[in-house]
């Protein structure tokens, strides 16, 4: 889960690392008085979960409190990849000397954290690797042993510094990792991290991003900071649609029905589980077909839950037909899937045959599943029926 | 011969008396795994299906032999879970747990580095060697199990487990059984990666070729191609690529929590690429897995 940059500011000012003085502000009104207290050359910054601020034009500099209103009203209507800021930063302009690169993330393939640090801050790290491999500095760190400055100093020193410029940037990476291991984070990157012309530290830029499996052990401080459990922040907000499959999946704990994702086609998807979803749904656009929704269900869910799904995904708008497909199951039933499926359709007021253009879930109990289908006139078929063959049906009898 | 697992495998189940525990315990001594028993805080004294249930593990290691473990409690308690079996000794470490932090995953795995013991998973559903032992829900219950899984000389290695039950099942049904199934796990840190796995293959003259699921997400099949290019792998491999069409949708997390597209190198169209480039087919389809395992294997390739 990403974080707004001023809320990884607030989450860095607890653990005291050195940041510009300001605020946020949701109007311009709010920036005129932010930068009137300030009282000094303001940046202004617009608050979006994406990258490429400056490009897009959601930094803008002013001078006095006059033109940080009017940039202010500029950068609060402007959408940046299609997302309208939560409010725009207003921070007093500083005089940086020069600017650095500190971030922690993991590394997949080591299975350990790793810190990265460069004396080329400011522009996408990945590039520094690419072009100036001797301006970078990686280590991997233990996550039973404590990570104390030492490393941190080692890392650092080893790009040529020392000084109280060694002492200051060691205090901060030795925090920054501190964040990253208090708060679940899969990557904390303060860049640019910027030296003053007076010797002292201040972070200019910074993203932090949470594992989403650790969110529940964090509320507190996600209470704090307002945001609530059904945001989802990933790469787009999610659609009424969307909040109402997870509504589904939540009505009881038994398997997963729902997780859906919203696209407009004329096919609607009940299909399973995570890579079995992955996969249906590669077939049925590669046959031409154009679904709904993309959706899991596994881990053997009630007859309430894929019944629930089913009435969801039929009440969308351009919906035809739906198809069933999963693979081979081991722990779901298929008869307790086709049970849900089937009440979903009747109750939404259709008839079972013609609106589900397949049933495909050989595996559990799927004697019982072939007898209730068949006693509706569905379309079925066994493990003999490849998953991609059973979406190619399902797309011939949707159409395109 | 198999990897991982054989007849003689012992294993126990930590969580026996969860829900879904109880299913699998059912299902794996019908398929004849040996489970010594069953470890569940404050339920010591019980029994499930003739399995005994102690409090703490180390009163059945300090009995007798346990080669592995199943993990299936809640994800609040598997990096506790995990110590403990590490601790008392045992090797093999089946997590089918999901949900459970990377924080934590790396600290297991550290432990287990330093112990000399393997991770499989976690969010997995574990490890088969058809005819022999089953340890974790793979395949479910033994009949199905049996309809889906055969003997035979494939390595089969699935990111979904899934996905391995139906891969396999596609295998079985065109003759070719399987050496050892793996559900390696769905995470964006797992204990085992493909690449990891490989050299147990390659050791095993038993089997004569792999067959890998892959999402995109993560780095494990860039390692995978790289670990083949410089080992001279015997073994010719046939990867299926799912979650094509996440390509263009970067950010958004589909099936598995490893399973996102966050730079170029995640997309599918890229790790085809690259498992291509070190000469491992790319099916388009799973039906067509059969026949390039066939195809491969009249090339030659794959004898010990």
């Amino acid at each position: 889960m990403r974080f707004y940059e001023f809320e990884c500011k607030l989450l860095l000012a607890k653990m005291g690392v050195p940041l510009p003085h300001g605020g946020t502000a949701s109007t311009p009104e709010q920036a005129r008085q932010l930068a009137t207290e300030l009282n000094a050359p303001v940046v202004l910054k617009s608050q979006v979960l994406s990258g490429g601020r400056m490009k897009a034009g959601g930094v803008k500099f002013a001078d006095t409190p006059e033109e940080a209103t009017n940039a202010a009203a500029e950068i609060l209507k402007l959408p940046i990849r299609d997302q309208l800021p939560v409010c725009v930063s207003v921070e007093a302009k500083a005089a940086v000397a020069k600017e650095y690169y500190l971030g922690v993330t993991y590394d997949a393939l080591a299975k350990k954290p790793v810190m990265i640090f460069s004396d080329m801050g400011g522009i996408d790290i990945e590039q520094v690797a690419e072009e100036h491999p001797d301006h970078i500095a990686t280590q991997h760190f233990s996550t039973l042993v404590p990570y104390t400055d030492f490393r941190a100093k080692e890392l650092i020193a080893s790009l040529g510094i020392t000084g109280g410029e060694l002492t200051a940037l060691t205090g901060i990476a030795t925090r920054l990792v501190r964040l990253f291991q208090q708060y679940d984070m899969t990557l904390a990157e303060i860049n640019p991290l910027g030296k003053l012309e007076d010797g002292s530290f201040v972070v200019l830029d910074c993203h932090l991003d949470m594992e989403d499996e650790a969110r529940e052990r964090h509320q507190a401080v996600l209470d704090a900071l307002g945001i609530s459990p059904d945001e989802t922040r990933q790469g787009r907000p999610p659609t009424d649609f969307e909040i109402r499959g997870a509504q589904v999946d939540a009505v009881d704990h038994r398997g997963v029905a729902g997780r859906v994702v919203e696209f407009d086609g004329n096919l609607g998807l009940v299909i399973g589980a995570g890579g079995g979803s992955l996969t249906i749904f590669d077939a049925v656009q590669k046959y031409g077909g154009k679904p709904a929704n993309y959706c899991e269900i596994g881990g053997n869910p009630s007859v309430n839950k894929a019944m629930e799904l089913t009435k969801l995904i039929l009440s969308k708008p351009g919906v035809e037909k739906i198809a069933v497909i999963m693979n081979v199951v081991s722990n779901t039933r298929a008869d307790i899937v086709a049970r849900g499926v089937i009440k979903g359709v009747v109750e939404s007021g259709h008839h079972p045959a013609e609106k589900i253009s397949i049933f495909r879930i050989p595996g559990s109990w799927e004697a019982d599943a072939f007898k209730i289908l068949g006693k509706y006139g569905v379309e079925y078929c066994d493990r003999s029926v490849s998953m991609s063959e059973a979406a190619r049906r399902a797309v011939e009898k949707t159409g395109a | 011969m198999s990897i991982l697992i054989d007849e003689n495998t012992t294993f126990i189940i930590q969580g026996i008396t969860g829900r879904e525990a109880v299913n699998m315990t059912r299902e794996c001594l019908d398929y004849g795994s040996k489970i010594v028993g069953g470890v569940t805080p404050g339920r010591g004294g019980r029994d499930v299906y003739g399995v005994p249930v102690y409090d703490t593990v180390r009163e059945i290691t300090s009995k007798e032999r346990v080669d592995g473990s199943v993990l299936t409690v809640p994800p609040a308690f598997v990096r506790d879970a995990a110590f403990e079996a590490l601790q008392n000794g045992i090797r093999l470490l089946v997590i089918v747990t999901e949900r459970v932090p990377r924080a934590e995953v790396a600290q297991i795995v550290e432990f287990a580095d330093m112990k000399g013991a393997r991770i499989i998973g976690p969010n997995c559903l574990g490890i088969i060697s058809p005819g022999k032992s089953k340890m974790g829900g793979i395949g479910g219950p033994a009949a199905n199990t049996d309809q889906a899984y055969r003997p035979g000389h494939i390595g089969v290695m699935s990111r979904s487990g899934g996905m391995a039950t139906e891969i396999s099942n596609s295998l079985t049904a065109a003759g070719f059984g399987q050496s050892t199934t793996v559900s390696i796990g769905g995470d964006a840190i797992i204990g085992s990666t493909y690449a990891e796995l490989m050299p147990f293959f390659e050791a095993d003259p038993e089997t004569h070729a792999i067959v890998i699921y892959s999402e995109p997400g993560g780095p494990m099949e860039a390692q995978l191609a790289e670990w083949v290019k410089e080992n001279y792998s015997r073994l010719p491999i046939i990867a299926f690529m799912a979650g094509r069409f996440m390509d263009a949708m970067p950010g958004m997390r589909f099936g598995h929590a490893g399973t996102i597209v966050e730079g170029k190198q995640d997309t599918a169209a890229e790790k085809i690429r690259r498992l291509n480039d070190a000469g491992i087919s790319v099916a388009e389809e799973i039906a067509q897995i059969p026949e390039l395992v066939r195809q491969r294997l009249n090339e030659g390739k794959g004898q010990p």
